[in-house]
């Protein structure tokens, strides 16, 4: 077990290493990273984020299909007019490695964390109450605010909506995006009210969390040792 | 004369547990008809069924003689069938009560001063005119169930869901609902606790008891009873 129990940990490392992965500029570094963060799933036995990944490589793609034909340099493949470089294929196989090491790495560490649990981390590490408040309420109430969406969106259909590509669409969908915010400021401070009654001041009154294993320390010091590593790889 | 709303032995589970295990009705032209069942019975579910916001696993429903399989065969069908929500919140969307009401309306394909115009004729007809340039939010819980009631009202529907229509309104605002519905000369179901208001105006009744409609009766008989209430003293 390489991976830190303690949440902090888990979040000061994963920020760490993704802070010195994104410095990344050689190939083999770039790529040796995202092979690394693949070995973590492969020792934890956890399975691949297959959705996430889904979605990001559908937009590193993009970056393959522009970036060769944007940078300047040796020509690979000419497409008539344009021409691709050699040097703009390895500028996107260089981003394609960092983001996947780095995705994969926050999804391992803090993926599949319960929101709550990760407000307290982050209030243990000092990060500013209202930031967290901030955070710990979206997470709660994202659900109930998409519940209330889905259904508007169903009275709007049994009255006989259906989107087709007209202003009367547009504004429908408008005044239902407007009528949500405007439901969940209102949420918001009936909320807040609530709090107020139960005796909210402004802090949230948290136990301090224990302190982490010595185990901890040294995962999340494995870590962000392999990325500092890497970095120091890359510019030498 | 086809019946207007038919469900035929309607099976509908969620996340494993039957809601509606062979629920059976007809409602012909002109009748009003009363659902009634403990919480949780599937009251909500099956209106939803009839409307297609939720489909069922087997059984068959039929909208105006059409057998509806597909959205598109519910699409057609739901500008005739008026769905009152039981929160009104979730069906009023619009800034304003007016532009609320012309919604249908101008789903239907009406113009945009057409649609105003009819908007404007429902709500005068409900007594509730000098909402119009209101915000829908910040109207009290009664006037939201008139404006929704409006809203449905403007497409001129021949059939009417109504769930749980006099929860949370006032005694105002409740005459103004039931003569509205009084008015009104299509059909409608009807689903609520209010027994009052179900013995008023329901012709049939029907009880949900796991997942099965069972005929009801309505009946009224006289009580010796103490009625308890508050008038300015």
């Amino acid at each position: 077990m390489i991976l830190p129990a303690d949440l902090r940990l888990r979040l000061a490392a994963a920020f760490v290493a993704v802070a010195l992965v994104s410095q990344l500029s050689g190939l083999a570094p770039a790529l040796c990273a995202a092979a690394l963060a693949l070995t973590l799933f492969a020792l934890d036995r956890q399975a691949l984020p297959w959705r996430r990944l889904l979605h990001l490589e559908a937009f590193l793609l993009l970056l393959f299909l522009t970036l060769p034909f944007t940078i300047e340099g040796r020509a690979v493949v000419s497409l008539g007019p344009l021409s691709a470089s050699a040097e703009g294929l390895a500028r996107a196989a260089v981003l394609a490695g960092k983001v996947t090491a780095s995705v994969l790495l926050i999804a391992l560490l803090i993926g599949g964390q319960e929101p709550l649990h990760l407000g307290r981390a982050l209030a243990g590490l000092g990060l500013p109450e209202p930031l967290v408040r901030l955070f710990v309420t979206t997470a709660r109430y994202v659900g109930v605010i998409g519940a209330e969406a889905r259904r508007l969106h169903d009275a709007m259909r049994a009255r006989g909506f259906r989107a087709r590509s007209n202003l009367h669409t547009w504004r429908s969908y408008g005044y239902l995006v407007g009528m949500l915010l405007v439901r969940a400021l209102e949420r918001a401070d009936r909320v807040e009210d609530a709090m107020r009654l139960r005796g909210f001041t402004g802090r949230y009154p948290r136990a301090p969390l224990p302190a982490p294993a010595r185990a901890d320390w040294a995962g999340a010091a494995l870590i962000t040792g392999a990325a500092a590593l890497i970095l120091v790889w890359d510019k030498l | 004369m086809t019946d207007l709303v038919r469900l035929t032995d309607l099976v509908l589970e969620r996340d494993g547990r039957a809601v509606l295990s062979g629920a059976s009705l007809a409602l012909a032209a002109g009748e009003r008809l009363a659902i009634v069942g403990a919480n949780g019975a599937g009251k909500t579910t099956l209106l939803r069924a009839i409307v297609g916001l939720e489909r069922a696993q087997a059984g068959a429903v039929a909208l105006f003689g059409e057998d509806c399989l597909r959205e598109a065969d519910f699409r057609a069908a739901r500008p005739r069938i008026g769905f009152l929500f039981q929160d009104s919140d979730d069906q009023l969307f619009c800034p304003s009560v007016l532009e609320d009401v012309a919604f249908g309306p101008l789903n239907a394909g009406l113009g945009a001063a057409e649609a105003n115009a009819r908007a404007t004729a429902t709500l005068e007809r409900l007594g509730i005119a000098h909402l119009a340039a209101r915000f829908t939010h910040r109207l009290s819980g009664g006037e939201k169930r008139l404006v929704c009631l409006a809203g449905l009202l403007a497409m001129e529907p021949r059939v009417l869901l109504l769930d749980e229509p006099t929860n949370g309104i006032d005694a105002a605002n409740g005459a103004r609902l039931a003569a509205a519905l009084a008015a009104y000369a299509g059909a409608m179901i009807l689903v609520s606790h209010d027994d009052a208001f179900v013995a008023a105006f329901a012709t049939r009744a029907m009880i949900l008891a796991e997942g099965r409609l069972v005929p009801g009766e309505i009946h009224d008989h006289p009580h010796l009873h103490s009625h308890p209430h508050i008038h300015p003293a």
